[in-house]
């Protein structure tokens, strides 16, 4: 079984993006089950939710402690939060930002990864200037990082579920999947 | 067709899938993503149905007692505190024997405030007359929703399907949805016994002395004991139907288990996995998931647990001054049956403490460590408390 945590402030996709990678994954095969942390949800507030992918039914219901792997869609909540709290060894770190973060030693124990999926969003009219909505951009960068599930299925999940003008989501999410840069020394998994 | 669902979606496509023609509720977290599907479908014709917006849980309660005498199918949800404001009018629903179905999202009575999964709501309604299911999984949400109208209204009794906050309600997870030929096959629209008509009128709810009252509770208990009948007959029905079935009691690896857990809500799955593990270490664990609690299944909770050495029932739930409240209704449900095991009661997971696969092994283990309990309940992963001065 793979855990996956996502972490973004409320109003940002979080939820939504988690809710679509798991509807993205159960296309490609899998069995999932994803959930957001259940407190209390506020608009700019950190956010968490969780993903869970397995090849059988998923019996295990409790919170996420220990992700295999965890994406990050705000760059702003590195200074706040460990984001790397719990990750297992060899799990993987996904951040929206246009380069490198500060302190990457922090990353060292972990393949780490970034895309900058709010220009991303922003050039493709996704949420307003302030506030792009990044979610969608993300999902392409999550297929990529982690080699699954394919970046069709993340595209059908997209189209399935977005309300208004899904293809402007689609054209984000591909070019996501591309834009994708990987700390040196690490290549993606496919 | 399976899709990924949320829990709370679960719940609102077996109420579309019901054809309710009346559905009320007074918003509540958690129950409130059902109430928000259910005001969606009413508003754009997704179901054909009247949303009544009502001002309080008691409202609501009083609105659906006025529809289903009126002769329809109805449906309401809440949580917590909604459910215990209701209460008057819990009992009114049963006692006038309407067959209202209500999804009930378990939240923690306050205070302390606190939105999160805790058993103690819908138990504490034990004695309402209301049949009360406890789901593991959102395909189970589903599958007993539409069982519960079915059983409603073969006995007249309301009927409450309880799942847990969050662990159930806000995940998503995939689900077989059936078809609407397939639900129609397997629940025929509703005809009421009784119904409100200015052509043939009669008077509901008059004065009952104490010359017929008596008979009246009788018929009441009377029907309780039918649903427990009719229930397997009802899921022979639905397993025809979709292939699948759950059990008033589902006795799981309990023939040859030395301790047998009791459990109900999304702590038995999380148990299985613990099950799958400890007998992999050797370990005879068996579990007994109780679905149905109300009418209380006696007979299958002793057949599950007959062979068991030692009794470990886990309740997300208290019953202040006394005990887990599960655990009461096992006491009670062995007390006269013969060289029965005895009862370790355990409380975890209150206010919605995450019970995890090392708090169930820690159950596990503490229970194979002593002979007898060690006291009437032990409460799990309670932390050091200073009151201060």
């Amino acid at each position: 079984m793979l855990e996956i945590r996502f972490h973004g402030r409320g109003g940002q996709g979080t939820v939504v993006a988690t809710i679509l990678m798991s509807k993205a994954f159960f296309r490609a095969g899998y069995q999932v089950q994803s959930f957001p942390f259940f407190g209390v949800e506020r608009r700019g507030a950190p956010v968490e939710a969780y993903l869970r992918l397995d090849r059988q039914k998923i019996l295990l219901r409790t919170n996420v402690y220990n992700p295999d792997h965890v994406v990050v869609l705000d760059k702003t909540l590195l200074t706040s939060i460990d984001v790397t709290r719990g990750i297992k060894p060899g799990g993987s770190v996904l951040i929206n930002s246009p380069a490198a973060p500060e302190h990457v030693e922090a990353f060292s124990r972990f393949r780490l990864a970034w895309v900058d999926a709010s220009r991303i969003a922003m050039t493709n009219q996704i949420g307003s200037r302030t506030h792009p909505i990044v979610n969608t951009s993300m999902m392409g960068a999550v297929a990529r990082v982690l080699g699954m599930p394919p970046l069709e299925d993340v595209v059908a999940a997209i189209r399935d579920e977005v309300p208004g003008d899904a293809e402007r989501n689609v054209t984000a999410a591909r070019e996501a999947f591309e834009a994708v840069r990987f700390a040196e020394a690490v290549k993606p998994a496919a | 067709m399976k899709q990924v669902l949320e829990g709370s979606q679960a719940v609102a496509e077996a109420v579309r899938l019901a054809g309710v023609q009346v559905v009320s509720a007074y918003p509540i977290t958690p129950q409130t993503h059902i109430v928000e599907i259910l005001s969606d479908y009413c508003a754009t014709g997704k179901m054909n149905a009247k949303f009544l917006r009502v001002e309080s849980e008691h409202s609501c309660m009083a609105a659906l007692i006025g529809a289903q005498s009126a002769g329809v199918r109805t449906f309401t949800a809440t949580s917590g505190q909604g459910l215990a404001l209701m209460h008057e009018l819990l009992h009114w629903a049963s006692g006038a024997r309407l067959p209202i179905v209500m999804a009930e999202v378990n939240r923690a009575l306050a205070p302390g405030w606190n939105i999160w999964v805790d058993q103690t709501d819908t138990l504490a309604q034990r004695d309402t007359g209301w049949i009360q299911f406890y789901c593991e999984d959102s395909q189970e949400v589903i599958d007993t929703t539409l069982q519960a109208y079915k059983l409603a209204e073969s006995v007249a009794l309301p009927v409450m399907v309880v799942l847990d906050a969050f662990f159930l309600s806000h995940t998503y997870e995939p689900v077989d949805v059936p078809s609407q030929e397939e639900v129609d096959r397997f629940l025929p629209p509703y005809e009421a016994r009784f119904e409100l008509d200015t052509k043939n009128p009669c008077s509901f709810g008059p004065l009952v002395p104490p010359a017929v009252y008596m008979e009246m509770r009788h018929d009441m208990a009377a029907a309780m004991d039918t649903a427990l009948a009719t229930f397997p007959v009802i899921e022979d029905e639905f397993a025809a139907l979709f292939g699948r079935r759950y059990g008033a009691v589902e006795a799981i690896a309990c023939d040859d288990a030395e301790i047998v857990f009791v459990t109900s809500g999304t702590i038995t799955s999380t148990a299985r996995l613990v099950l799958e593990n400890l007998r992999g270490r050797g370990e005879k664990l068996g579990i007994a998931k109780i679905k149905l609690f109300r009418p209380f299944p006696v007979d299958e909770v002793r057949k599950a647990l007959k062979g068991a050495k030692k009794i470990a029932v886990i309740d997300r739930n208290f019953s202040f001054g006394a005990s887990g409240i599960f655990a009461q209704e096992i006491r009670a449900a062995l007390c006269n049956a013969p060289d029965h095991a005895p009862v370790f009661g355990y409380i975890a997971g209150i206010g919605g403490r995450d019970v995890t696969p090392e708090v169930l092994e820690e159950i596990y283990w503490k229970t194979k460590h002593n002979a007898l309990p060690e006291r009437e309940s032990v409460w799990i992963g309670l932390q050091e408390v200073s009151h201060g001065s």
